[in-house]
C-alpha cells in the first residue's frame, strides 16, 4: 500500500511533482508514490470571484481517488478559496486523507517580482509539509519557524522552514504509531 | 489552550459552514456547526462557546441577529461574530448594538480573522485566568469561611489554629459587624470538638429570668410557665462550645452563676437542686469596653478574668481596608448565586468609593451594600452609581475629650489605649503614637504603667 501519493491537477511541471515528492519523504519518511494527473478542476471555479474552491476540489477528490494510498495530496495553479476567506493557500481534510496546495500566490510573480524558481519551490514544499500535517491531525504551531504554523501572508510561509518542529515531531510520532497499531490489530483480527 | 475554546459556526451555506469550520480546526479549536439559527441555539443549549460565527441571512425564519440574540440570553459571555456577505452600515449597527462582538463581511482576508479570534481568545484566557486566581487568592486569604489579608486577622487565624483543640475560655471583642460569631465557629469547628454541638446564645436577647433559664434549664414547676423541664444550652452544648454573645450585657446575677459555671464546671437548673456536670468550652463575644466595664463596676472583675483567658480582638473593617475589594468579590460571587444575578465583577470606582466610607457596621453593613447594589444594579458589573447610597464618612469620629483631665490623665490614657491595641508591641505603640521607644519606656515608668496590655 503507498502511504502518500501526490497528484496533480492540471499541468503541473515534473520537476516540482518530483521535488516535492523527495521532501515529503525527507519529513515524513512514508512511502511515496506520483498518481497521474487529473486535468485542472475548472468545475471548482467561481466566475464572480475568478478564484478555484478549494472545498469543491477536496470533496471531489475525496470521491475520485481510489481507496489504495493512505494520504493524497494534490497540486493546482489556481487560486483557492474558502467563502469566507479572500484566498488560502492550501486546505486539508483534518484528520482525514486528502490535502491541497496552490502554487499561485507562491511565485514571486504573482507579487510582481521576478521569478525566482527556487524560492517558489522552497513555498510549496512547506505548505505541501504543513497540509500533509493537517491530515495527519497536526493543529498550527505556535513556533513561527516550524512548516505547522499558521501562514496567512507570503512572508509567514518564507519564515518556516522545511522541517517540523521537535513537539510537532513527537506528535507526529505518536500518531503514526497509534496508526501502526490499529493496523496491526486489523491484521491480526483478520488473520 | 485553544482546544479549551469551543467555536460554533452557524450557517445555511453548507460549504461555507464546513470550510470555516475545518480552517478553525486546523488552528485547533473544537468547532461544532449549525444548518440553522434554530439548531444554532440548541447547540448553545449544550455547550459552552468562546466564539459564535453566525451568518446573518438564513432562510427558516430565524435571522442572524434572531439567533445570536437568543444564544446571548443562554450564554452572556459567548462572543458573536456576525458574517455577512453584504455589508450595509444599518445591520452592521444593528449587529453590534444587539450585543455582536465583531461584524465580518466575507470574503475577508486570513489575517483579518486571525487577529480577530486570537484577540478574542486572549481576551477569555485573561478572564479565565483572572477568576482562576481570584478564586486562588481567596482561598488563600480564607479561613472557616472567614477572609481576610489583613495581617492581624492572619495572626488571629494563627492564634485559632493553636488554641482551637484547647478548652480554655476565649473572649472575643470586635465592634459590631466585625463577626465575632464566625471567629468562635471557626475556633469550635477547627478544633477537636467540632463533631460535638456548637450551641449560640445572644444574652442581650433575653430578660435576666429568661437567660438563666435560657443558659441552665428549669426544673417543671420553678416559675409560672415552667410546665416541664428543660435542659439548658450549657447542658445541650455538653462536650462541645456554647458561645455567649453580648456578654457585656448580662445581669450581675447572671455573672455570678456564671462564674460557678466556669469555675466549678457544673450548674444547677432553675429551681432544682441536682448538680449537673458539664464540659463545655466557653467562647464569650461582646462590641462594649468589658476593661472600662469592670472599671466601672458594671462587670465583675473575676468574671472577665474567667473569660479573658485568650483574648482576641477583631480590628474594625475600616482598619483593614486591604480586605473591601476581597469582601467584595466574595460577596458578589456568593450572592449572585442566592439572588439569580449573574454579576461578574465590580468598577475600580465602585471599589473606591467603598474604600472611602467608614463602615461603622463593619462587614456585616458591606455584605448588605453589596446586596442592595446587586438587586438594583442593571449592568453585569457593580458600578459606583449602584453604591449611590453608600455615603463618604469622615475617617474618624470628632474626639471628645472627656472633662476635667489634667494632660498628664490624658497622656496616660492615649498610652494605655495604644498598647492595648497593640497587645503591648512598644515598637507599634511608639510608632503610631509618633514618639521614640526610648520615650514610650520614659512615660511608662513615669505613670508606673505596665508593659503587657
Amino acid at each position: 500500500m503507498n502511504a502518500l501519493s501526490l497528484i496533480a491537477l492540471g499541468d503541473i511541471a515534473p520537476t516540482t511533482m518530483a521535488a516535492l515528492a523527495d521532501a515529503l519523504w525527507k519529513v515524513y519518511d512514508l512511502d511515496i508514490r506520483t498518481l497521474a494527473p487529473l486535468p485542472a478542476p475548472a468545475y471548482a471555479f467561481d466566475a464572480q470571484r475568478n478564484q478555484y474552491s478549494s472545498a469543491r476540489i477536496l470533496a471531489k477528490l475525496i470521491t475520485a481517488i481510489p481507496a489504495g494510498p493512505a494520504r493524497v495530496l494534490a497540486v493546482t495553479d489556481r487560486d483557492l478559496f474558502i467563502p469566507m476567506l479572500s484566498f488560502v493557500f492550501g486546505h486539508a481534510q483534518f484528520n482525514g486523507r486528502v490535502a491541497l496546495i496552490s502554487l499561485a500566490r507562491l511565485s514571486q510573480e504573482y507579487y510582481q517580482r521576478p521569478e525566482q524558481p527556487e524560492l517558489s519551490m522552497a513555498r510549496a514544499i512547506k505548505e505541501a509539509v504543513h497540509e500533509i500535517g493537517h491530515t495527519f491531525g497536526l493543529t498550527h504551531c505556535p513556533n513561527a519557524r516550524c512548516p505547522m504554523s499558521l501562514s496567512n501572508t507570503i512572508f509567514q510561509v518564507d519564515g518556516k522552514t522545511e522541517e517540523l518542529c521537535k513537539s510537532c515531531s513527537i506528535l507526529l510520532e505518536e500518531t503514526l504509531l497509534k496508526a501502526n497499531h490499529r493496523t496491526l490489530l486489523q491484521t491480526e483480527k483478520r488473520l | 489552550m485553544k482546544t479549551h475554546w469551543n467555536i460554533l459556526v452557524v450557517d445555511d451555506e453548507e460549504i461555507m459552514r464546513e470550510s470555516l469550520a475545518a480552517w478553525l480546526r486546523e488552528d485547533g479549536f473544537a468547532v461544532d456547526t449549525a444548518t440553522c439559527g434554530k439548531e444554532g441555539v440548541d447547540r448553545a443549549r449544550e455547550k459552552e462557546y468562546a466564539i459564535c460565527f453566525i451568518d446573518l441571512k438564513m432562510p427558516g425564519g430565524v435571522d442572524g441577529i434572531e439567533t445570536m440574540m437568543e444564544i446571548k440570553k443562554i450564554q452572556p459571555e459567548a462572543s458573536v461574530i456576525i458574517v455577512t456577505a453584504y455589508a450595509t452600515v444599518d445591520t452592521a449597527i444593528t449587529a453590534m448594538k444587539e450585543g455582536a462582538q465583531e461584524y465580518i463581511v466575507k470574503p475577508c482576508n486570513p489575517e483579518e480573522i486571525s487577529l480577530l479570534v486570537s484577540r478574542i481568545i486572549k481576551v477569555k484566557n485573561l478572564q479565565r485566568e483572572n477568576s482562576i486566581l481570584r478564586k486562588k487568592l481567596l482561598k488563600q486569604y480564607s479561613f472557616c469561611d472567614i477572609i481576610s489579608k489583613n495581617a492581624k486577622m492572619l495572626d488571629i487565624f494563627t492564634l485559632i489554629r493553636e488554641i482551637s483543640s484547647l478548652r480554655s475560655t476565649v473572649l472575643i471583642q470586635g465592634e459590631s459587624g466585625t463577626g465575632k460569631e464566625l471567629i468562635a465557629r471557626a475556633i469550635h469547628y477547627s478544633g477537636e470538638r467540632a463533631h460535638k454541638p456548637f450551641i449560640g446564645v445572644s444574652c442581650a436577647a433575653l430578660a435576666e429570668s429568661l437567660l438563666e433559664s435560657e443558659l441552665f434549664g428549669h426544673e417543671k414547676g420553678s416559675f409560672t410557665g415552667a410546665s416541664s423541664q428543660k435542659k439548658g444550652k450549657f447542658e445541650l452544648a455538653d462536650g462541645g462550645t456554647i458561645f455567649l454573645d453580648e456578654i457585656g450585657d448580662i445581669s450581675p446575677k447572671v455573672q455570678i452563676d456564671l462564674l460557678r459555671v466556669l469555675q466549678e464546671r457544673t450548674l444547677y437548673r432553675v429551681g432544682g437542686t441536682e448538680q449537673i456536670n458539664v464540659d463545655v468550652r466557653i467562647i464569650a463575644a461582646t462590641n462594649k469596653d468589658l476593661e472600662a466595664a469592670v472599671r466601672d463596676r458594671t462587670f465583675r472583675d473575676d468574671l472577665f478574668y474567667r473569660l479573658n483567658v485568650i483574648n482576641i480582638h477583631i480590628p474594625p473593617l475600616r482598619e483593614r481596608g486591604e480586605d473591601i475589594p476581597l469582601l467584595a468579590h466574595h460577596f458578589i460571587e456568593h450572592l449572585s448565586h442566592e439572588l439569580g444575578k449573574e454579576i461578574i465583577d465590580i468598577s475600580e470606582g465602585a471599589l473606591k468609593r467603598l474604600l472611602n466610607h467608614n463602615w461603622p457596621g463593619n462587614v456585616r453593613e458591606l455584605e448588605n451594600a453589596v446586596e442592595r447594589a446587586m438587586v438594583t444594579s442593571k449592568s453585569r458589573v457593580l458600578a459606583e452609581e449602584d453604591f449611590a447610597f453608600v455615603n463618604h464618612t469622615p475617617e474618624r469620629e470628632a474626639w471628645a475629650v472627656p472633662p476635667q483631665l489634667t494632660m498628664e490623665e490624658i497622656e496616660n490614657r492615649v498610652i494605655t489605649t495604644t498598647l492595648h491595641r497593640t497587645h503591648g508591641n512598644i515598637k507599634e505603640a511608639a510608632t503610631i503614637l509618633g514618639i521614640d521607644r526610648s520615650t514610650l519606656y520614659d512615660r511608662l515608668k513615669r505613670y508606673n504603667l505596665p508593659r503587657n496590655q
